[in-house]
Formats: C-alpha cells, sequence, structure tokens
C-alpha cells in the first residue's frame, strides 16, 4: 500500500493520518509517540481546538483537536480516537486525529503544491498535496497549530 | 558541549564559585576568632587553588592578583603576619575583589582596574606594617608583579635539567620556556652533552640541559614562578645577575658536583653575601626545595588537599534537569501506583490477599522514593547567606556605618527553586536593615548603644515552612512618622485607629519610604511592597515586629518547595481546580442576604462591616454562562497581592492536598487566571489557580466576563 522511492536523499518518511473524510500527513520525525484518547482538562480562555491538557508522563500536554483547527466538522472524541504526540520546536503538543493510516515515504519531486484556490486556513496549513494509490494525502505543517499570545482571541 | 574545553572552563568556574564561598566563610570565622589552625590552611588553599585553575586558562589578572592575595595568606600561615582585624579586614575585600575578577573572567567582562590596584597597594601596607623589614622587601617584589617597579634590567642566568618526571608529569620544556619569555628577553642555548649513544638511550629518560639567559627586571620569585609546578622534578641553577660594577656572563655552572645551600634573603645576610658575591666566582644557588613554604609544609599541604579530595568525591553534581525529570516521573509513579491499587481494589481482590498486601508495600516504597528525591533537590541556605557578609560591608561602608552580621542556621535545608529566589527579598531586607534601620555610628554613641550596629540574619524550619528573620538593635519603626506619612499619602484615614502592629505593616504598602531622604542604596523605586509582592509571588509572607529604640525584625515566611504547593480543592461547574491554601483566608457560606448587586455583573458580600468584591468561578473562566446562586456555593475569602481581598464563588470544597506544580508554559503557554497545573491521583490534570490574577479581575473594569477580549488585553 506505500509508495516506495527509490532511496534519494530527498526522501522523507511520513506519517499519515485520517480526520474526519480528509487524509493528512507531517513529518514522521516530529513524531515523539502515539496514544490513545484520554479525557482532556479544559484550559479555560482558550481557542476551541485547544480541548484542554492531558498529563504525559508528568508532563502538561496541551491537546489540539486538527478537525477543528483545520475547520472540518468535529465531534466529542471517543476512545477510537488517538492523539499523536509531536515536537514542535522546544514544546510538545498532542494532535487529536481520527486513525493513522500509513506510513509514506515521498520526495519532493511527488509532493504537488496545493491550488491556489484555497481558503487562507489551508494555506497557513497545508504544504502540498501527496497522491497516492488514488488518494490524495495533505503535507501539513504545525508551525501555526498552536495559537501565538496575540492571536488568541 | 562541542567544546570541550568549554565545558572544562565551566567547570572551574563552578569551584571558583564554591572556593569563594569557602574563602569567605574561612575569613569569617577568622574575624569572629572562631577560627581553627585548619581554617587558615583552607583560606590559603581556597585561593591556592583558583590561581592553579586560573593560570590554566591564561587568566592573567586573576593569577596575578591571586598570587598577592596567596603570598599575604601564606605570611599568615606561616606567622610572619599577624592576623589582625585590620589584615582580616582586608583579606574580606580582597576575597571581593578576587569574587569581582572571577566574574568578569566568567563573562569576559572587565574589572574596575583602580579597585584591584587598591587592593594591592593595601596588600602592600599589611605587609610592611605587620611584619619584620626583610619580608616586607620581599613582599614589594611581589606586588612589583602587579605595578611593575622600574629596575634597571639584568641578565640572570638559568640552567634548566629536566628529569624524566618532569615529561612523565606530562610538562614541556617549551612552554616553560616560552613562560620565560613572557619575563623579558632570553637567549637559550640548548646543551645536549648529556645525550648518550642511540643504543644506550631511554626514549622515555631525559638528557637535555638548557642554558638560558635572560634579560629582565624581574625579581627572583618570578623565575621561580615559571618553575613552580616543575621544580621537583628538575635540576634549576639560577644565577643571579651580576651586582653593578662586574662584567655580566662570567659564569654558568651546569655541574652537579656544585651544590650550594639556599640562604633566604635577610637583613643580616644582605652585607656579608655581598661580600661573598663580590669574592671572585660569582656563585650559582642550587635550590632542591622551593623556598617559601620549606618542604614539611608542602606535604601538609598536600595532606589536606587529599583530604580536601576525600570530601568532595562524596558529592558529584548533577544537571537540575535530570533531577527534575526524576521528580516527575516519581509522581507518575505515586499516580499509577494509587491507580494500580485501585483497580485491584475494583477486581474484587481481598484486601489481606498477598497481592494487596505487597501494593500496600510498594505503596510505603514509592513515598519513601518520592521523599528521598525531594530531598535531593534541598540544599543548606548556606550559599544564599554566604553573599550577605559582603554586601553588609558595602552597605556599611556607603552608609558610613560600622555593622556586624549575625547569622545562624546556614544549614537550614530547602529546595533548590526556593534558594535561588530568596536571594532577592533578603538583600532588599538586609539593605534595608542597615540603611533605615540602623543608626548612624554618632547617633548610637550618642544614646548609649555600641558603635557597631548589629544584623542579625536567622533562618529556620518552622511548621513545615521555612523562616527567615533579618533583625537589627536600630531605633525600630518610627510609627509617628510611618501614619503621618500613610496619611500624607492617602493610604489610610486621618483618624484611623490603628494598633502599633498595624503602622508597623503600613510600610510594605506600595510607594512608602519612611526614610527621611532616599539613599541610593534601599531608595532605588523600589519599596518593602515589592519585597512583599515578590514573596507572595513565591507563596510566602513577610511581617515585622518592632521594638521603639530596640530594633525591628522582618520574618519572612516560605514553603520549603516550589514544586509542590498546599491547596485546597474545589470543583466549579464540574472542573476540578486547586487553590492555593497560602492565599485563602477562610471559607464561608454565603447568606443571600448578605450579598448585594453593585452593578449589573459584579456583586459584592457584606462581611463584618465590610464589602468585598465576589468573583464566581465558573463563570470567570468560562465554564459556564449561567452564575452560580451565592447561597448555592462554597465562599473563598482569599488575599491577593498587596492584601486586597475577594471572595471567589465554587460548588463545592473537596478538601486539601500537596499538589505537584506543572508548568502550563512548558508546552503551551501562559492561561490567565490559571497559574499552574498539577496531575490528581487519578491521572487527569487539574488546574491551579491564580488568585492574584482573579482579585485583579474582580477589581478591573475589563471585567472577567470577556474571556476572549481580556485574552487580547493581557497580551498587549
Amino acid at each position: 500500500m506505500s509508495v516506495t522511492m527509490q532511496a534519494d536523499p530527498g526522501n522523507r518518511e511520513l506519517i499519515a493520518f485520517r480526520v474526519g473524510k480528509q487524509e493528512f500527513c507531517i513529518n514522521v520525525m516530529m513524531v515523539r509517540e502515539i496514544r490513545g484518547w484520554t479525557a482532556a482538562t479544559r484550559l479555560p480562555r482558550s481557542p476551541r481546538y485547544v480541548r484542554g491538557v492531558i498529563n504525559l508522563r508528568g508532563a502538561v500536554l496541551p491537546i489540539v483537536d486538527l478537525a477543528i483547527r483545520l475547520g472540518l466538522p468535529a465531534g466529542e472524541p471517543t476512545a477510537r480516537n488517538v492523539i499523536i504526540v509531536v515536537q514542535i520546536g522546544n514544546q510538545q503538543i498532542g494532535l487529536l486525529v481520527d486513525a493513522v493510516s500509513d506510513i509514506l515515504t515521498a520526495n519532493s519531486a511527488n509532493i504537488q503544491p496545493s491550488p491556489d484556490v484555497a481558503s487562507d486556513l489551508v494555506k497557513t496549513f497545508v504544504k502540498g498535496l501527496l497522491p497516492v494509490d488514488g488518494r490524495m494525502i495533505s503535507l501539513i505543517t504545525l508551525d501555526n497549530a498552536l495559537p501565538r499570545e496575540l492571536e488568541a482571541a | 558541549m562541542e567544546d570541550p574545553m568549554a565545558a572544562i572552563r565551566e567547570t572551574f568556574f563552578q569551584e571558583c564559585e564554591e572556593q569563594l564561598a569557602e574563602l569567605e566563610t574561612g575569613l569569617i570565622a577568622m574575624e569572629n576568632g572562631t577560627a581553627e589552625a585548619e581554617t587558615v590552611n583552607a583560606v590559603f588553599r581556597a585561593v591556592h587553588s583558583m590561581k592553579g585553575g586560573a593560570g590554566i586558562f591564561a587568566l592573567d589578572s586573576l593569577v596575578r592578583f591571586a598570587h598577592v592575595f596567596e603570598t599575604a595568606l601564606d605570611k599568615v600561615r606561616s606567622g610572619t603576619l599577624e592576623g589582625t582585624p585590620i589584615v582580616i579586614g582586608v583579606f574580606l575585600r580582597a576575597a571581593d575583589v578576587l569574587a569581582d575578577l572571577v566574574r568578569a573572567a566568567r563573562e569576559n567582562g572587565s574589572v574596575d582596574e583602580a579597585r584591584t590596584a587598591t587592593m594591592v597597594a593595601e596588600f602592600d601596607q599589611i605587609n610592611n606594617a605587620g611584619e619584620a623589614p626583610a619580608p616586607a622587601k620581599a613582599a614589594a617584589a611581589t606586588t612589583g608583579l602587579f605595578e611593575p617597579v622600574p629596575e634597571e634590567s639584568s641578565t640572570w642566568e638559568i640552567s634548566f635539567t629536566p628529569r624524566a618526571e618532569l615529561y612523565a608529569k606530562a610538562n614541556e620544556a617549551a612552554i616553560i620556556l616560552r613562560e620565560l619569555r613572557r619575563l623579558g628577553d632570553i637567549d637559550v642555548r640548548l646543551d645536549t652533552s648529556g645525550l648518550p649513544d642511540l643504543s644506550e638511550l631511554d626514549p622515555e629518560g631525559a638528557y637535555l640541559t638548557w642554558h638560558i639567559k635572560l634579560t629582565s627586571d624581574c625579581d627572583e620569585a618570578a623565575i621561580r614562578h615559571v618553575f613552580e609546578f616543575v621544580e621537583d622534578d628538575c635540576v634549576l641553577l639560577i644565577t643571579p645577575p651580576e651586582p653593578p660594577g662586574f662584567a655580566p656572563g662570567t659564569v654558568i655552572t651546569g655541574d652537579n658536583g656544585f651544590k650550594f645551600e639556599f640562604f633566604p634573603p635577610s637583613e643580616e645576610e644582605e652585607e656579608p653575601e655581598a661580600e661573598v658575591v663580590a669574592a671572585p666566582p660569582p656563585v650559582a644557588r642550587e635550590v632542591q626545595a622551593p623556598p617559601p613554604p620549606p618542604k614539611n609544609q608542602a606535604v601538609e599541604v598536600m595532606a589536606a588537599k587529599a583530604e580536601a579530595a576525600a570530601s568532595v568525591s562524596a558529592t558529584i553534581r548533577v544537571d537540575l534537569d535530570r533531577v527534575d525529570r526524576m521528580i516527575d516521573l516519581v509522581g507518575e509513579l505515586v499516580i499509577n501506583e494509587a491507580m494500580l491499587s485501585q483497580r485491584v481494589l475494583e477486581a474484587g481482590i481481598a484486601r489481606a490477599s498477598g497481592v494487596a498486601m505487597a501494593l500496600e508495600e510498594l505503596e510505603h516504597l514509592t513515598r519513601e522514593i518520592q521523599d528521598s528525591v525531594m530531598a535531593i533537590r534541598a540544599q543548606p541556605v548556606r550559599s544564599v547567606f554566604q553573599r550577605m557578609p559582603r554586601l553588609v560591608r558595602e552597605v556599611a561602608a556607603q552608609t558610613h556605618k560600622q555593622v556586624r552580621l549575625v547569622t545562624e542556621g546556614e544549614g537550614t535545608e530547602v529546595d533548590k527553586t526556593v534558594i535561588e529566589r530568596i536571594a532577592d527579598p533578603l538583600t532588599h531586607m538586609i539593605r534595608n536593615a542597615i540603611d533605615h534601620g540602623l543608626e548612624s555610628t554618632e547617633r548610637r554613641l550618642e544614646i548609649g548603644k555600641p558603635a557597631e550596629g548589629t544584623v542579625k540574619l536567622i533562618a529556620l524550619h518552622r511548621s513545615g515552612r521555612i523562616v527567615l528573620e533579618v533583625s537589627d538593635d536600630g531605633g525600630g519603626i518610627n510609627r509617628a512618622r510611618v501614619k503621618e506619612k500613610a496619611i500624607e499619602n492617602g493610604v489610610i484615614a486621618p483618624d484611623a485607629q490603628l494598633s502599633d502592629d498595624e503602622i508597623d505593616n503600613l510600610i510594605f504598602l506600595p510607594g512608602f519610604s519612611t526614610a527621611a531622604k532616599v539613599s541610593d542604596i534601599s531608595g532605588r523605586g523600589v519599596g518593602m511592597d515589592v519585597v512583599r509582592q515578590s514573596v507572595a509571588a513565591l507563596g510566602g509572607r513577610i511581617s515585622i515586629t518592632s521594638r521603639p529604640g530596640l530594633g525591628s525584625t522582618f520574618t519572612l515566611s516560605l514553603p520549603l518547595t516550589l514544586a509542590v504547593l498546599d491547596g485546597m480543592v474545589v470543583s466549579a461547574h464540574g472542573h476540578t481546580l486547586i487553590i492555593p491554601l497560602s492565599a485563602i483566608v477562610e471559607t464561608l457560606k454565603p447568606r443571600a442576604q448578605d450579598v448585594f448587586p453593585l452593578d449589573h455583573e459584579i456583586n459584592v458580600l457584606a462581611l463584618r462591616g465590610g464589602y468585598v468584591p465576589m468573583v464566581d468561578i465558573a463563570t470567570s473562566l468560562g465554564y459556564s454562562e449561567q452564575p452560580i446562586e451565592p447561597e448555592q456555593s462554597v465562599a473563598l475569602l482569599v488575599e491577593g497581592e498587596g492584601g486586597v481581598r475577594a471572595v471567589l464563588l465554587v460548588d463545592a470544597i473537596h478538601g486539601q492536598r500537596q499538589v505537584v506544580i506543572k508548568s502550563l508554559e512548558a508546552n503551551y503557554r501562559a492561561v490567565p487566571g490559571i497559574g499552574a497545573a498539577t496531575v490528581m491521583g487519578d491521572g487527569r490534570v487539574a488546574l491551579i489557580l491564580d488568585v492574584d490574577a482573579m482579585v485583579r479581575d474582580a477589581r478591573s473594569d475589563s471585567g472577567a466576563r470577556a474571556p476572549e477580549q481580556l485574552v487580547l488585553t493581557d497580551a498587549a
């Protein structure tokens, strides 16, 4: 099922996951672990897509609901949901997704630019589109996953 | 660490800090007359090790100053210089200069050259005053290192024959020659006559001799200093320059047959020796042992060093992050253990069964591990106390007061996080005690007090907290003035009836300074209110008691650790929250008839004749749209920064517990209204309320009811 490319310095390992009906992927090097959903403690005065914080072996981990963050329909998370713990700079955050679907290897040649028509939200997150077995997987960046101090409203 | 040298350098500076502390402690013991025989050695050792380390890193100014210092200390050690209060005073100031030099070297900063030079001059003075003329000459020569005394250059002849041991100890003749070149012009000849045939040559042997002509105005000690670390491993002949009137360069005798005893320079022998020198072949002197510390003393130093090394090996340096990580993990272990016990109970396993018993054992063990790990972070307050004598000296000098600092309880242990943060409030309190508390020397004498004021600094444990007391034997608080000033500033009503205690504590209110004029010591635009705030931020309290004419005592009480907090577990609209116990004044059940609306949003609660604004936690944090009915709620009277009070309304109180504080900023960012987070027994995260922010909300117009807007305001 996975697309295997020839060894190439530009090759990247990507982890693909489902949010609603769409598939997204991020660089596998960012992922620290994948764990099941546990109820999060809501954070007051925070954007809606921050589901709250959970305890990750003694550290307080904020959970970003990617569905809400990406403007997709979202429901209440259940035990079937998955949290992908990623490292962004010095911080670790948890991404709430529906399921992890695949590990892919891709090089820059495979990645198509996203069309210009897309919304601002898409432009902020989607860095490229990856065709795989007739599916379309969006490569996203997480630089803006968490609210910045000034952007919280 | 990409640069191993940087790491070693860092270690050196850490050791310097320790040695400076040791130096200060030792000197103070000497000052107080509580010094033991070993103290002087310890002090000497501290300076000597710093000098040695600094030499490795080519920190020349540090080496030079340490050398001057060390020379004087050595005299005290050997008894040639008496440790009078004046001398110790110079040493204490020299320790400050040394600390500055170390800091400058560490930060690549600059030092106050003038101060260093003054210090050297002071050394010069005590050396002259306290000694027979002859050693005084030697001291002058040493200080000459610092302020070169213009002297005519003369040519020294040095013959240097390393023994195999020298190379075995990784010393290098070339480096020594290079060092010699720094003293003046050198002319080096290599004598290979000792070199055997190749067949007889021991590859690890030493066969070479260097003959060096050094043209320099330095003295013999300076030359010897270059050979300091190799002196025992070589044959060294130093021929002093020809006395005037003799043609230079007559003789070098590398011959081992020539052995002359070293005559320590002294007045009596000066003249006859000059005559000896005047006799035909100028004399080469071979010295087997370095003259200043005779051999038995050197052995003593070595033994002491070994001893010190033994005590050092009993401790290890550990990165604080590692300890913190361990504390986190142990906290998790405790939670996991609790969860496991819960599951076992749920599974219907009898309490008397082997599983349950083993679990109980496990529980004991985990608690014990937790305590032990927390103990790793505990440190004696000594490190902070040691900084205070210097402060006292400086402030005393600035205010022209004589001050004696007495400390007690340096061994009191407290968490490292607390240690780091008590230094500032303490500094301020001590400055305040000297500047405002103590009377001027003249005034003290006038009223029959000793000229020297006493400031006492005490640390002790009291009911799970650390208490720090700073007391002075000054005039106490001038209550009339304080009250006058408070009325003047509109802090209290002119007709207010205040108890003495209440008046004393007025000084903690913002913008309050009782000193007639603002001095540049305490009055840096920072009042006791700032101290109080920074103390409150640590979950601490500060108070003052004062007796007119007898002095004041500041009492500072702090939690033993900032990693753990005593909190009240409450719930607001189904959300569990922790309220720091230190902020809670009392809990009460509000009655409907005591609640009055102030405006459309804010209610106040009538409480013992006053009105306190009420904050509904659930709506204020955005958990609920619907305000809670006050009579359905539990009210907590809390006190925030500056003594401002508010009543917080919650659904219920679930008891007290000690919680481990976890940062929200580490992986997220600060959340307005929330101070930090913690992990509860069920493994879930609970938030710790920022009481100050809540109280502020109740006071400010921005209102807590528009959370999004508030976030913007806070961030701006």
